[in-house]
């Protein structure tokens, strides 16, 4: 049984600091193009690190700012202050 | 050193105390008055403090993230008006998976906002109320940024005129407005495990993403950007919907049966509402980004699957027929389209037969049935359009009792029989289009009864008279522009010109 | 590309929507406002009866006294659809924000005297209680009213209703050095303490009034006119002599919003009362009933406060709402 979990993001600058640095931390995710968006898939659980996406944008991060950018997404949420964590439980 | 440093509050802490700690237990007035409806449909629950926050935005950022996905987003409208953006389309035919988005879509997104401030007045627990809450506001958001561009087209378009006098009224859009009255008139639970889960979680992704990504590649840059702008809200809507379930299941086993009926319920009464999608997705976008079978492969089969895995160590299982539905993703799309090629003369959209290079990507998409099953007949209808004896079914077809959809789906293993089933309601028959619809109908026979079904109104004169012109007056139609086959109707006549100035110039 | 197209052969073909042109009577432009609001809400052929109240249809006139023609006689003058709406409150939020900014970086909550921090906790952390009822009641009227044009300011209402809870809780955690303490202190002050008694059983009384538009007036024109001229202006000028200063930035929100509040309000109760000397008199012995029941609320904690100046601001009080009711053709 498939245990994905998933991320899609609008393509554009804003989400872009964001998708390298899902590629960043989570090496063995996919990412999937497709017109005006990204989906992002990995096994088990995926996450985005404030501390990276502050890197990539040379500016404060709030994590709450992913709202703007997120198409959709499949997985357990946990948000937190310094990071966004999709997972299945296994 | 002696300076003491301000403690900072973390986001959970803060956001339980900003939020969960507003509500109190009424002692003048009962609570079971005050909250008078999260307790007769079977839900237990022992403690309402064991609700997880799906997300924690509070009023001060909500406003500030919203806001900001406003301005963006009126920048686009409004350069999409300035610039003649719908000029910049792909094919005029695709102007009509708008007409259908508008007409049977954007009323829904009104309905969920009145359907989300009704549960999120009554839940007694603060947590879901608050997320409930900004769920309604957000949903009146997505219907009101949809009327707003498509302000644009309706101005260059039939079909988009009359959306709200439609919804009610059209027979086809009694489907997506049967579905939610159902899911409006369920108590609070089953509510939002219809909408919130079944429909965000499960489908919504099936109606917005694909279709959105196909907007862009149709040049729709308006509908794009609405549609991934309102789809920036709905993560926060699918984990509500996922945390509804959670906190369902863990609060008391007896909860499990009640919601895994729901589950089975709901899937099934989306499925057969996105049968309108899969036909927009397959037929009406003249570029396609990938087909309806595939848009199911990913986000239904692979995407659900992860997470009912998840949900079974709590005994959930997958939904009921969920393997009918799959089978029915070969088929879906054809049948549908073929329903409304067939009634095009009584819908606010056009249809048409395939150019040679589409039906060519479908026999591609679809290599088990559509050679053996729905081209033959695309292309004799073709030929007989072309020979000037374009095909109108003029009789009413029969509607399923609970999907409301003609009863013109086949069975899937046999797609040469139409499908249909019977039940039994005090001495009257009520005929359904599938198992799945038969369950849901004799689970609440009284309920389904009370439907308001299109063809049998038009029988008994509610709809504007005898004659299927009278009721398509009372549609508010304008004949000979809003209905009919696409060639030759007055969008494509005006299309063709803006394409022939096109060259000129 | 699009431009090279000629302006003449891309005419519109029609301005509006069929709906919008019927009410403008005519086919010409219309403003968001307009085509978000009208005949959004479904009016008819309803499939089924809500199994939670059998009685009802899912949208029903007959869900409150009050009955127009049309139900879209009423226009927020704000002309506020979601769009302008966030986009305001996101103006009036980051103001405030700025002020929560200074006083936290420059701790001039500690300019205030000792006693006035104290007396802030008493009478305005409960008060986080209060809009969390009038965040209920806004919702429930939004939830139970006909037609868009009144749901929406009415959600709309609700929610900034919650931002001020919070905004009211925040100046708690300024207060208690964000441990909550003040917080769960004015919890147990709504829940028991005598000056807030009255307060609370008049909103949880109100909990479970059945007609939607009674509520909104009980809501937003009795308690509301109460509460708004009462904490936000006169408590607080009677913080000035107590270095009050900073707690009158923080109340910028609320006094904003009174105004605010009252701008759709009046025109509401105006256009409602203008047509039928039915609707009038109901409204009458609404407002009339329901400001009665909050001017006596809220007269303990006015007392608590203001001493001896209490019983002289609840007259006055009283005498401006019923000067706005007049102005709307409402006498209480
Ligand atoms: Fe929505
Ligand atoms: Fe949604
Ligand atoms: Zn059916």
């Amino acid at each position: 049984m498939s245990r994905v979990v998933s991320i899609t993001l609008q393509n554009n600058d804003d989400a872009r600091p964001i998708i390298e640095a899902i590629e960043k931390d989570n090496p063995e995710a996919t990412v999937n193009i497709y017109p005006g968006m990204v989906k992002i898939d990995c096994e088990g659980r995926l996450i985005i690190k404030q501390e990276t996406v502050e890197e990539l944008l040379g500016r404060e991060w709030d994590v709450q700012e992913l709202h703007l950018s997120i198409i959709s997404m499949g997985g357990n949420v946990d948000e937190e202050d310094d990071y966004f964590e999709l997972s299945w439980n296994l | 050193m002696a300076e003491k440093r301000k403690k900072k509050l973390g986001i959970k802490q803060r956001y339980s105390m900003l939020t969960r700690g507003l509500g109190w237990d009424t002692t003048y007035q009962d609570m079971d008055k005050v909250f008078p409806y999260d307790n007769y449909e079977g839900i237990i629950i022992h403690d309402w403090e064991g609700w997880e926050d799906p997300f924690r935005l509070t009023m001060d950022a909500y406003w500030k993230f919203q806001s900001e996905k406003e301005k963006k987003l009126y920048a686009v409208i409004d350069s999409f008006a300035q610039n003649n953006g719908h000029l910049g389309i792909t094919d005029a035919r695709y102007v009509n998976a708008l007409k259908l988005f508008l007409t049977g879509v954007s009323p829904l997104e009104y309905q969920a906002a009145r359907g989300f401030t009704h549960v999120g007045r009554h839940f007694r627990g603060v947590g879901p109320r608050v997320a409930c809450q900004m769920q309604a506001i957000d949903e009146l958001r997505h219907v009101q940024t949809q009327i707003h561009s498509m302000s644009h087209y309706n101005k260059y378009f039939d079909g988009l005129h009359s959306a709200p006098h439609m919804h009610d009224r059209v027979w086809y859009l009694s489907v997506p407005k049967s579905f939610f009255d159902d899911a409006r008139t369920a108590g609070p639970f089953e509510f939002l495990t219809s909408i919130s889960f079944a429909f965000e979680y499960v489908l919504t992704n099936l109606l917005f993403v694909p279709f959105m990504s196909g907007a862009a590649f149709n040049g729709d840059m308006a509908t794009v950007t609405f549609g991934f702008s309102a789809q920036s809200d709905e993560a926060r809507h699918m984990t509500l919907g996922l945390e509804v379930i959670k906190f369902m299941l863990e609060q008391d086993e007896r909860n499990i049966p009640i919601v895994q009926r729901w589950m089975d319920k709901w899937f099934w009464r989306g499925t057969r509402m996105l049968a309108l999608v899969a036909m927009m997705m397959d037929y009406m976008l003249p570029k396609r980004v990938m087909s309806w079978r595939e848009a199911w492969d990913i986000y239904f089969t692979e995407a659900g699957g992860a997470l009912f895995a998840d949900l079974a160590r709590y005994g959930i299982k997958p939904p009921k027929y969920a393997d009918i539905a799959t089978k029915e993703a070969e088929h879906i799309s054809h049948q549908a389209w073929h329903i409304f090629y067939n009634y095009t003369h009584a819908a606010a959209f056009h249809t048409w037969v395939p150019e040679k290079d589409e039906l060519d990507w479908l026999s591609e998409k679809y290599p088990n049935t559509f050679d053996k099953y729905y081209r033959p007949r695309l292309e004799y209808l073709d030929k007989e359009e072309k020979a000037g004896r374009r095909f109108y079914n003029d009789t009413l077809p029969m509607l399923c009792q609970v999907c409301q959809i003609p009863m013109g789906f086949t069975d899937m293993d046999d797609p040469t029989t139409i499908s249909f089933e019977v039940s039994e309601y005090k001495d009257d028959k009520y005929h359904t289009c599938s198992l799945g619809c038969k369950d849901i109908f004799d689970y609440e026979p009284a309920k389904y009864v009370q439907a308001w079904l299109p063809v049998h109104q038009i029988y008994q004169g509610n709809c504007g008279g005898a004659e299927i012109p009278d009721v398509l007056k009372w549609y508010n139609f304008n004949l000979g522009a809003d209905n009919m086959e696409y060639n030759g109707s007055p969008d494509q006549k005006l299309w063709d010109e803006w394409q022939a100035h096109r060259k000129k110039a | 590309m699009s431009l090279e197209i000629k302006t003449n052969v891309i005419q519109p073909r029609r301005h509006t929507y069929d709906h919008i042109a019927k009410r403008l009577g005519a086919d010409k432009p219309a403003t968001r406002y307009q085509e978000g609001t009208w005949d959004l809400q479904p009016t008819t052929n309803f499939h089924y009866r809500p199994t939670w109240d059998p009685s009802r249809e899912i949208y029903d006139k007959s869900l409150t006294a009050i009955e127009m023609e049309d139900w879209y006689s009423f226009n927020d003058p704000r002309q506020l659809y979601y769009g302008t709406y966030t986009m305001a409150r996101h103006k009036m939020m980051e103001a405030e924000e700025n002020h929560f900014k200074f006083i936290g970086k420059s701790n001039m909550f500690g300019l205030m005297d000792d006693e006035w921090q104290q007396k802030i906790k008493e009478f305005l952390l409960p008060m986080r209680h209060y809009e969390w009822g009038a965040n209920m009641n806004n919702c429930d009227c939004s939830d139970k009213a006909y037609g868009t044009a009144i749901s929406q300011v009415a959600l709309f209402a609700a929610m900034d209703r919650l931002g001020m809870a919070q905004i009211i809780s925040r100046v708690g955690l300024l207060l208690d050095d964000s441990t909550g303490k003040s917080l769960d202190q004015a919890k147990a002050d709504w829940m028991e303490n005598d000056l807030w008694q009255g307060a609370r059983r008049m909103i949880e009384d109100s909990f479970v009034v059945k007609d939607w538009f009674e509520l909104l007036v009980a809501q937003n024109l009795s308690m509301d006119g109460v509460v708004f001229p009462l904490f936000y202006q006169y408590f607080d000028e009677a913080g000035q002599q107590h270095g009050g200063a900073p707690m009158s930035m923080l109340n910028e929100f609320m006094q904003d919003w009174g105004k605010d509040e009252k701008r759709w309000l009046d025109h509401l109760l105006k256009v409602t009362a203008a047509e039928s000397p039915e609707n009038a008199a109901l409204l009458s012995k609404w407002a009339s009933v329901w400001t009665d029941r909050a001017i006596e609320a809220f007269t303990p904690i006015a007392k608590h406060v203001l001493g001896e100046g209490a019983a002289d601001v609840m007259t006055s009080i009283r005498a401006e709402i019923t000067k706005r009711a007049q102005k709307s053709g409402i006498e209480i």
